[in-house]
């Protein structure tokens, strides 16, 4: 993002460019300056806001004072759950996405259906979280004593087992929902990596095949090490939209049965509990956790174009 | 319809310069082009008489009228830009007649230009078009047509040739010099081509880090360089210079190149007895270099012996790398030539168009 | 065929088997999902989508035996006057409640004791089971696929029934009126299209608007603190969504702006502006600046650049960048379930409401979730040059 050389013949008055910025200027002050500082002030208020957060402490257990709200969201056991399952959804749908939307695309890039294949993957990007909540709700649907009508399910049958809850059951429905995300956010490593790996100069991977090197080792060896700029921005991007999850859950468990994570976590203290000030706490350490990533993400990207 | 003059130009961002302490005189109906290396000024002298950038000191005059701090579409100039900036989204007739709308003239007057335009141009059939739709040389048209609709009293042009091939080049050059003669217009061109400034230019003004080299016509510039730089800028295959002394050999005076020494021939000794002993570098064009056995008849040659390193064929022309034992040259010689690759052979430096220049300054010694 | 060619295929042949495979599996939910949306509501209950094509099992005889066949025999003849199996009688039972009050009838005539009646669903399969014996209705005639699950969908009807064969019983209930105005009906998936649409396009166009605004005179105008100022901007992209929504909320309640359009319009526009100026501004600052030299030199102000260059020049980022937000706000359901909510449902909220609520059948849910897919995939399949050129300029959206 270099600074364009303005031409000097365009510097045109003195009020007419803040003109042009004032909207955009405008209401991204009222919109995320003012209530991004507005939730830090209330991380540190009572449940309406109205009082420090300390006034919450219960006499005789533990209490961080004006920090109160962030001992709840780091310590109670919900949140625990919640930032255990984070965690899990980051190593399984960021690991999963990223290394299914790899072979996508490395597979595509060989066949003539390419275009056909991408679409089919990148499908679930265009479609709401709960339209595919309900997609995979049919697919994990179960019924006691009646016929199975859930896809899965059938499949178990068939191969001699019991049916089973996918999405109550705390052994699988963690990994039900994280399996709903890999199928949504697929498509998005495949297209980034797809188009990262066409840009890999072919007298590259022609040099090394000359070299003698197998398909394989050009994979990892020359591709690879080449596209790792854009794997690892990809890698962040995903970490960032994991530490967000919220609509999936939200539709398909409503973070009930152990499947609870932070984003919702979050939505549910405001508008369920209406503990506005723990949902501020909550907010602000998600924000905290993605900002890391955030930044590490612009660099290598502005590094990576600058390359390009 | 107008002169132009730039008097003592600068322009300067923080510390960088871009022109420095400018002065030229252009005459109504001049053609004159502003040559150099690449980023040299030359884009930037030009882009301050079209009011796209700043003067930081000194004053810029279209007919007498001092035009620094004249809004661009009031200096009655129009500008031909490298990349042609044609809209992309406007057709040819509506990237032509645009400017004309800004300016309110009328319909009809805008049509009419705009025909004419493209009459003189050859392009009618391509109003509808649009410029993605054009190849190169089309293109390059149209943005020259959208200069002329404006009947501007200067035409800047910023390098327009460059994006075409070489062939079409060729053609565009007699074109836009047929242009001229026919508007009857100032003229200035920038280019980095030193072929095409001198096939195009009534005059033309070598610039360098922003300092003016030498202004003048192709001939003088040709046969009459100031410095080191214009001789070695001007003409193609460059120049060859070789590192030499100044001496008395006999009653003459002579070049000692190390490897040779050449005679000067009586008209010019005058001149360099008073630089005798001094480093200097010697200038020979390799047209000046012949081979001894097809040499023309009547110059004032010199032979020496060297060894033939390259030979390339042109057709008409034989360009030979030479070299003897310090100093590597170039010769074009006839196509008869006998000179073949490792063989030795005798040339001959025809001393009538030798230059002479001071080591230090680099200024020629005349 | 030379056995060169035989080894090329079979080489590629892993190649083609894990692409299709994984093609198949990100395909057939989606596929279940739509079949199951054209089934009759009878059958989805009855059997995996799968079977759709499949013979139609019998259903009801086991009832039958259960109930009836001890009082009318396994030829239904057996009581005096009575035969089940004739599809003169069956045939005015044009619902199971009729068939309960003729057995209850039959039970007061003393002709037979049953001492449990069926429950509903058993006595709606005993009904399939007598049309289809009696040949009053040939079950295996009744259409496999339907829409009536999108009519009721759309209508908001949530009834055993469906739309249609209500509205022609005038049993709909009470908020139906069983003409075009239950189109508009606040439970139906046609007034959530209709509260989509009316929130996705503004706020499409509003933030793409500013965002070329800003983009412009944050590429060719000159003013202090150009640099800094867009640096800002852009990098408020880092604020999550879900930080922003509790003190707007709060502001919104005292301004009345709760469950408004306008309310989230507004929001949508300021949370779409860090990502649209960052990406209009890359996009018009690359424009080629001699475009704009020469616009100027003809004398043109920075208004008639803006909108006769750079503009008309930027529609390929204005249409991916429209694409993006069209899609994300169309998407999203935690903006309008805080903002919104149940006063101007849209799709995703509907949706959502119909789940939690479990009032609704898998016919009522698969058609709605269809209805609300429809205009992204149009979107999508149609434009997604747009779309993926739009994702790959911003991979950092956060």
């Amino acid at each position: 993002m270099s600074d364009t050389q303005v031409p000097e013949i365009m510097k045109q008055g003195k009020i007419a460019p803040w003109l042009y910025v004032a909207p955009a200027l405008l209401i991204m002050t009222a919109f995320i300056v003012y209530p991004g500082i507005n939730t830090f002030l209330l991380s540190f208020k009572n449940a309406d806001g109205t009082l420090s957060a300390a006034a919450a402490c219960v006499q005789g257990e533990p209490c961080w004072g004006i920090l109160e709200n962030f001992r709840y969201a780091l310590t109670a056991p919900i949140m625990l759950n919640a930032f255990r399952n984070n965690l899990l959804w980051g190593v399984l749908m960021v690991g999963g996405t990223v290394g299914l939307g790899l072979l996508i695309a490395v597979l595509a890039d060989r066949v003539k259906y390419e275009a056909l294949a991408k679409a089919i993957i990148f499908m679930p990007m265009a479609i709401s979280f709960v339209g595919a909540g309900i997609i995979w709700k049919f697919v994990y649907a179960y019924g006691t004593g009646q016929v199975q009508i859930g896809l899965l399910n059938a499949i178990v049958i068939k191969l001699g087992g019991d049916p089973i809850s996918w999405l109550s059951e705390p052994a699988f429905n963690n990994f039900a929902l994280i399996l709903v995300g890999v199928w949504m956010w697929t498509g998005f490593c495949m297209t980034i990596l797809s188009a990262s790996l066409k840009s890999v100069p072919t007298e590259i991977i022609e040099a090394a095949r000359v070299d003698g090197a197998t398909e394989w080792r050009v994979f990892w060896k020359v591709m690879v090490p080449i596209i790792m700029p854009t794997i690892a921005v990809v890698v962040t991007t995903m970490v960032i939209n994991v530490l967000k999850i919220f609509d999936i859950v939200y539709v398909m468990t409503g973070g009930n049965y152990g499947t609870e994570v932070i984003a919702n976590r979050m939505y549910g203290e405001m508008y369920i509990s209406h503990q506005s000030g723990r949902s501020a706490a909550i907010a602000v350490i998600l924000i905290l956790l993605t900002i890391p990533f955030m930044v590490w993400n612009v660099r290598r990207f502005r590094a990576q174009e600058a390359i390009r | 319809m107008a002169s132009v003059k730039y008097e003592h130009v600068t322009k300067r961002w923080g510390s960088v310069v871009g022109v420095n302490d400018l002065s030229i005189d252009i005459a109504d109906k001049e053609f004159i082009v502003y040559v150099g290396p690449s980023g040299c000024g030359k884009s930037t002298a030009l882009r301050l008489l079209a009011g796209l950038e700043s003067i930081t000191e000194g004053k810029i005059y279209i007919d007498d009228r001092v035009v620094n701090d004249v809004k661009p579409k009031d200096r009655d100039i129009a500008m031909v830009f490298q990349s042609y900036a044609l809209y992309p989204h406007m057709s040819v007739y509506e990237n032509m007649a645009f400017g004309l709308r800004q300016r309110k003239t009328s319909k009809s007057e805008i049509d009419r230009r705009v025909r004419e335009a493209a009459n003189i141009l050859g392009i009618e059939q391509l109003l509808d078009r649009k410029p993605g739709q054009l190849s190169g040389g089309q293109r390059q048209r149209v943005a020259i047509g959208r200069a002329i609709v404006r009947e501007p009293n200067v035409f800047l042009m910023d390098e327009p040739l460059s994006n075409l091939d070489a062939k079409l080049r060729v053609q565009a050059r007699a074109e836009i010099s047929k242009l001229h003669q026919r508007l009857e217009t100032t003229f200035i061109y920038v280019t980095h081509d030193q072929v095409e400034a001198m096939t195009m230019g009534t005059r033309i003004m070598v610039i360098k880090n922003g300092i003016r080299q030498q202004i003048d016509t192709p001939q003088n510039l040709y046969e009459y360089p100031v410095n080191l730089f214009v001789a070695g800028f001007i003409g193609s295959p460059a120049m060859n210079f070789m590192d030499a002394k100044l001496v008395e050999r006999g009653d003459k005076v002579a070049v000692d190149c190390r490897d040779f020494i050449l005679d000067v021939p009586e008209g010019k000794a005058a001149v360099y007895r008073r630089h005798l002993g001094e480093d200097v570098i010697l200038g020979i064009r390799p047209e000046d270099t012949h081979d001894a056995e097809y040499c023309p008849a009547g110059i004032n040659k010199s032979l020496v012996e060297v060894r033939v390193d390259v030979t390339e064929l042109l057709g008409r022309e034989v360009v030979v790398h030479l070299t003897s034992e310090n100093i590597e040259f170039q010769g074009i010689f006839d196509p008869r030539t006998k000179a073949r690759v490792g063989n030795t052979m005798a040339v001959a430096f025809n001393m009538d168009s030798t230059h002479i220049f001071d080591k230090q300054t680099e200024l020629a010694i005349r | 065929m030379t056995t060169d060619r035989i080894k090329m295929i079979l080489a590629g042949l892993p190649t083609h088997i894990v692409l299709i495979g994984l093609c198949l599996i990100w395909l057939i939910p989606t596929i279940g999902l739509f079949v199951t949306s054209l089934r009759p509501f009878q059958d989805i209950n009855q059997s995996g989508w799968w079977t759709a094509l499949a013979p139609r099992k019998a259903v009801g005889q086991d009832v039958y035996e259960k109930y009836l066949a001890p009082y009318y025999g396994l030829d239904g003849k057996a009581v005096e006057g009575v035969d089940l199996f004739d599809p003169e009688l069956i045939g005015q039972f044009r619902r199971s409640i009729e068939l309960t009050v003729f057995l209850r009838e039959q039970m007061e005539e003393g002709k037979v004791q049953l001492e449990e009646m069926p429950d509903p669903q058993e006595m709606s399969d005993l009904l399939t089971y007598l049309r289809q014996l009696s040949g009053a209705e040939n079950a295996a005639s009744r259409l496999r696929f339907t829409l009536n699950n999108y009519i009721d969908a759309v209508m908001g009807y949530r009834g055993r029934a469906n739309y249609t064969t209500a509205c022609a019983e005038g049993e709909q209930a009470l908020d139906l009126n069983c003409n075009i105005s239950d189109l508009m009906n606040p439970r139906g998936m046609g007034r959530a299209f209709i509260n989509s649409l009316l929130v996705a396009i503004p706020c499409t166009i509003l933030p793409i608007l500013f965002a070329a605004f800003a983009g412009y005179a944050f590429s060719w105008l000159h003013f202090p603190g150009r640099m800094g100022l867009f640096a800002l901007l852009v990098g408020l992209q880092i604020v999550p969504l879900q930080m922003t929504l509790i003190p707007i909320s709060r502001a919104y309640a005292q301004l009345g702006l709760n469950g408004t359009f306008l309310g989230i319009w507004l929001f949508h526009t300021g949370f779409g502006l860090p990502y649209a100026i960052y990406l209009m501004r890359n996009f018009i600052g690359s424009l080629p600046r001699e475009i704009f030299e020469s616009a100027y030199l003809d004398g043109m102000s920075h208004w008639t650049v803006f909108y006769k260059l750079a503009l008309p020049l930027s529609v390929p980022a204005l249409a991916s960048l429209a694409i993006f937000q069209f899609l994300w706000i169309w998407n999203d359901l935690l903006v309008a379930l805080v903002f919104l909510g149940g006063q101007r449902p849209v799709l995703t909220y509907q949706i959502g409401n119909m789940v939690s609520s479990l009032g609704a059948g898998w016919h009522l849910l698969t058609a709605a979730a269809f209805v609300s897919m429809a205009l992204p995939m149009i979107v999508f399949f149609s434009l997604q040059r747009f779309f993926v050129r739009g994702m790959l300029a911003g991979a950092v959206k956060g």
